[in-house]
């Protein structure tokens, strides 16, 4: 294999189709961006979900010693072990509860911790700070308030909190969008292989002089093949370096610069999580176009 | 060398075979020409030992191979145990003449230390000394058809197939062609050539093959061309 010949072949064959080789890169880029950025909106959700989101629906905040002087709920101190062994016995009566979990201030502090790593409350935070509760699943998900009537305003506890009350809304939308990008993504996929080809027809056809002596001296399928599959490679290349610089622009410019400002409350997704998705991006941006260029070649190219 | 037996060959959508029940045998080092008029399967004999098709019927023997049992991926390697030499010359008009030649091995992944060596010998074997650097524009037709020659010559092949290599010429160029084609047999490879030009053939006196639809009707060592138009 003569490497300078084939990317001479390469580079010729790109500059010769080059408003084409444009739009590949284009909708390359395009459909990438939307793949990435559906990708790390999956993340985002993950991440705001915390431990317990996809595990109950139910959580009992238990009162601890910091509690009785900022909640009227827990005026009378903090929660008793005879309490929380009432709660426990209780919520396992009952009908419409599937499972019971505990969670221990130390582990309520390990979940916050690996929730939110920076976030600015967390150096000064300690274990006893935190909140013992039970986690409640039900068998019926929608019988939320039936525990909540049960357990609010009961001695011991602080706060009886729906899990899906506070995100649902705001995840169907992300979700909804994720859906909306992924559509987009594939209808972009779509056309960047109809792009390629029709950019390999038109290369094999200004070509054909080419290929058909290479066919004739006995040149290898593989060898008159090469030149074309790489030229969609490395367009696909160029356009899953475009991707990943509006994936970090995205990052940056709308996540660090304005929404954290916008909503502190919410732990946005980090660099490492866009990193991660870059090597995917750029991955299907030189494998996708390769393989639609192999396909048109069965069809356009004789060797 | 070459051998046919009871070979046919029908296109599909065609009531007429291309070929019909042809069997011959070409030995080492022979020049053989390959007679009949346009549609008597000439064109259609020479693809049969390109493989550039296969034989609907019998058996394609080339270079000791049965080509219809040669599977595709094998097909290159046959390939490069010939040349091939077309009326049109299939020059690349934006290569020079030298670049041209090294074309055919530089696709097969020849060295370059290899191709730089041998480029300039086989030019200067078909005539071309010192053109290496000249654009095919610039040469005369039977220039450029030396060019084609020093191409399917290179890699020293057994076998040369010359589909009308005169065709585009004037008769003294022919001549040269002819002179050039009867030196590389000489040198031991076998060359099989598909003309019309009746002057050529009847001033050789090779091995003539006819043709008329489909079928082998003349095989006669010494020939002359035969036919009157």
């Amino acid at each position: 294999m003569r490497a300078q010949f084939v990317f001479s072949e390469i580079g010729v064959g790109l500059r010769r189709n080059l408003t084409m080789t444009f739009a590949v890169i284009v909708s390359v880029a395009i459909s990438l961006a939307l793949l990435g950025g559906a990708l790390l909106a999956g993340q985002q959700v993950n991440q705001m979900k915390g431990y317990w989101y996809d595990k109950v629906q139910v959580s009992i905040y238990l009162c601890n010693k910091t509690d009785a002087a900022t909640a009227p709920a827990c005026a009378r101190g903090a929660v008793t072990g005879q309490q929380k062994r009432e709660i426990k016995a209780d919520l396992e009566k009952m009908r419409v509860v599937d499972k019971v979990y505990y969670e221990s201030s130390e582990q309520a502090f390990k979940h916050y911790k690996e929730q939110f790593p920076d976030s600015p409350l967390a150096p000064s935070l300690t274990p006893d700070q935190m909140q013992e509760s039970y986690r409640v699943k039900l068998s019926d998900p929608e019988k939320f308030e039936v525990v909540s009537t049960a357990f609010s305003g009961r001695q011991g506890v602080h706060s009886v909190q729906d899990q899906k009350d506070l995100l649902e809304d705001l995840f169907n939308l992300l979700s909804g969008m994720n859906r909306a990008a992924l559509f987009l993504m594939a209808l972009m996929l779509i056309v960047a292989g109809l792009l390629i080809v029709n950019t390999v027809r038109v290369s094999a056809f200004s070509r054909r002089r080419e290929t058909g002596i290479m066919r004739l001296v006995g040149a290898s399928s593989f060898y008159i093949q090469i030149p074309f599959i790489m030229e969609a490679a490395v367009a696909g290349l160029l356009g899953g370096l475009l991707a990943c610089g509006m994936l970090m622009s995205g990052k940056y410019f709308l996540i660090d610069q304005w929404l954290r400002e916008q909503i502190p409350l919410i732990n946005f997704i980090g660099w490492d999580s866009v990193l991660k998705v870059l090597p995917l991006v750029l991955a299907v941006g030189v494998i996708m176009p390769a393989f639609a260029a192999f396909l048109a070649l069965r069809k356009y190219l004789r060797v | 060398m070459i051998r046919f037996d009871n070979v046919s060959k029908r296109y599909p959508k065609q009531n007429h075979p291309a070929l019909r029940d042809v069997s011959l045998e070409i030995e080492r080092g022979e020049f053989v020409f390959l007679v009949g008029s346009s549609g008597s399967g000439k064109s259609t004999f020479l693809r049969l030992l390109l493989r550039e098709e296969r034989a609907s019927e019998g058996q394609v023997h080339v270079l000791g191979k049965d080509l219809n049992r040669l599977s595709n991926w094998k097909v290159p390697h046959m390939r490069r145990q010939l040349g091939t030499v077309f009326q049109d010359f299939r020059l690349l008009p934006n290569k020079t003449v030298g670049e041209n030649v090294a074309f055919a091995l530089e696709v097969i992944g020849k060295p370059r230390g290899q191709i730089r060596k041998t480029v300039p010998e086989v030019l200067d074997l078909v005539g071309l000394g010192g053109k290496d650097d000249r654009m095919p524009g610039e040469l005369s037709g039977g220039e450029q058809q030396r060019v084609a020659i020093a191409r399917a010559f290179v890699n020293r092949p057994m076998l040369l197939i010359a589909d009308e290599p005169t065709g585009n010429l004037d008769p003294q160029t022919s001549v040269g062609i002819m002179k050039l084609l009867d030196r590389i047999n000489r040198t031991g490879t076998t060359v099989v050539m598909a003309t019309h030009d009746q002057q050529i053939v009847d001033q050789m006196r090779k091995r003539v093959i006819e043709l008329e639809k489909g079928r082998l009707v003349r095989d006669q060592s010494r020939g002359v061309y035969g036919y009157q138009h």
